[in-house]
């Protein structure tokens, strides 16, 4: 299973909500399907996007947040699991892409490649909703469920270590920033 | 507990005053009441953390979400965050008001805070976060409106570290 096309398979849903990544490839590959406004990237701060999206559905209890995680940044910031846990925002899905790799800095086995089991972790934290996928048909049904659902939900989707060409984007992060808030200021508006 | 309760309260209403709906904690010995007062209070939301560093993506979120917040914690807990003040809230131009217990400084007693103490002030001034040390308890309204204006206008952290003189009551 690729990363891209678990992207594309949801992309379609995404309109409506607002939606946290992590940097590296997910990024790459959520903006190379095309940018939108509702879209922020986390280029740095490994570990903090999945406390970004928390922030925003404490914040924004109605609104639909979605976080695209990955196995390291997950890895880096595994108190933050059981900080979302205790919380539990209704409207908040966190997908975390396993690939079992560091892949945007040259690919360095991470410790799901040696067993550690991020869905064990994710249920133990107290998450109430938590599944692992394996391919794209079962990913789209897992993430459109937990959309229409009512609860916090983990999905680890485990995916094959392979990424963009290029990581760099032609948006700068400011102007994702500035764009990304200007966004959700315009949705309390209307 | 010597924790000033009526110092703890000046600083919580002073942060009521300023509009923050959010706070993130992370909870230590002289926090103990501010963060009971923001548990208490229906209008705050009180994010209690695994580690300190997740209150600079909680707070990204509040400020993407048009809340203002603070983020309590210890001088430690500072330390443990700096990765992500840097590669988060001063890479993207968040605003953060951090509110950070000076421990081990003079008068302290606990051997164990006693390297924080030594460092924080050069840390705080070699990430060019501007800060203050809340001592007195007639500028704390002052200096935490002062702090929260910085914070919002500069579009950066901003500290304010609360000394054993307005947190320790002995």
């Amino acid at each position: 299973m690729l990363r891209i096309d678990c992207l594309r398979s949801v992309y379609s849903e995404l309109e409506n909500c607002l939606v946290v990544t992590i940097m590296g490839a997910v990024a790459a590959e959520l903006h190379s399907l095309g940018h939108r406004p509702n879209f922020f990237y986390l280029q740095h701060a490994m570990g903090l996007a999945s406390s970004t999206g928390l922030g925003l559905a404490l914040c924004l209890p109605e609104q639909r947040v979605i976080v695209f995680d990955g196995d390291g940044s997950v890895l880096m910031n595994l108190g933050g699991l059981s900080t979302m846990a205790r919380y539990r925002p209704k409207k908040l899905v966190h997908i975390v892409f396993d690939n079992e790799s560091l892949l945007s800095v040259g690919g360095f086995p991470t410790a799901t490649s040696t067993g550690t089991d991020l869905e064990g972790i994710a249920r133990a934290s107290g998450i109430p909703r938590v599944a692992t996928v394996r391919s794209v048909e079962n990913f789209k049904a897992a993430v459109t469920d937990a959309m229409h659902g009512n609860e916090l939900t983990t999905i680890i989707a485990k995916v094959e270590a392979k990424g963009p060409a290029a990581y760099v984007t032609d948006l700068s992060l400011l102007e994702n920033r500035f764009q990304f808030r200007r966004h959700i200021q315009s949705l309390k508006r209307s | 507990m010597p924790v000033s309760l009526t110092n703890s309260r000046l600083i919580f209403d002073a942060l009521k005053e300023c509009d923050i709906r959010l706070v993130s904690a992370l909870p230590e010995t002289w926090l103990v009441h501010l963060i009971r007062l923001a548990d208490e209070d229906r209008e705050m939301i009180l994010v209690r953390l695994a580690k300190e560093e997740e209150g600079v993506g909680i707070s990204a979120g509040a400020h993407f979400a048009g809340l203002k917040s603070a983020m309590l914690m210890q001088n430690h807990g500072f330390l443990a965050s700096i990765n992500g003040i840097v590669s988060f809230a001063h890479l993207y131009r968040i605003p953060l008001l951090m509110l950070v217990s000076y421990r081990g400084s003079l008068g302290e007693r606990d051997p164990w805070q006693t390297q924080g103490g030594n460092i924080s002030e050069a840390i705080l001034r070699a990430l060019a976060i501007p800060y203050f040390c809340l001592d007195a308890p007639e500028t704390v309204k002052k200096r935490i409106r002062q702090a929260q204006t910085l914070a919002e206008s500069s579009l950066q952290p901003v500290a304010l570290l609360l000394t054993r003189d307005l947190m320790w009551e002995e």
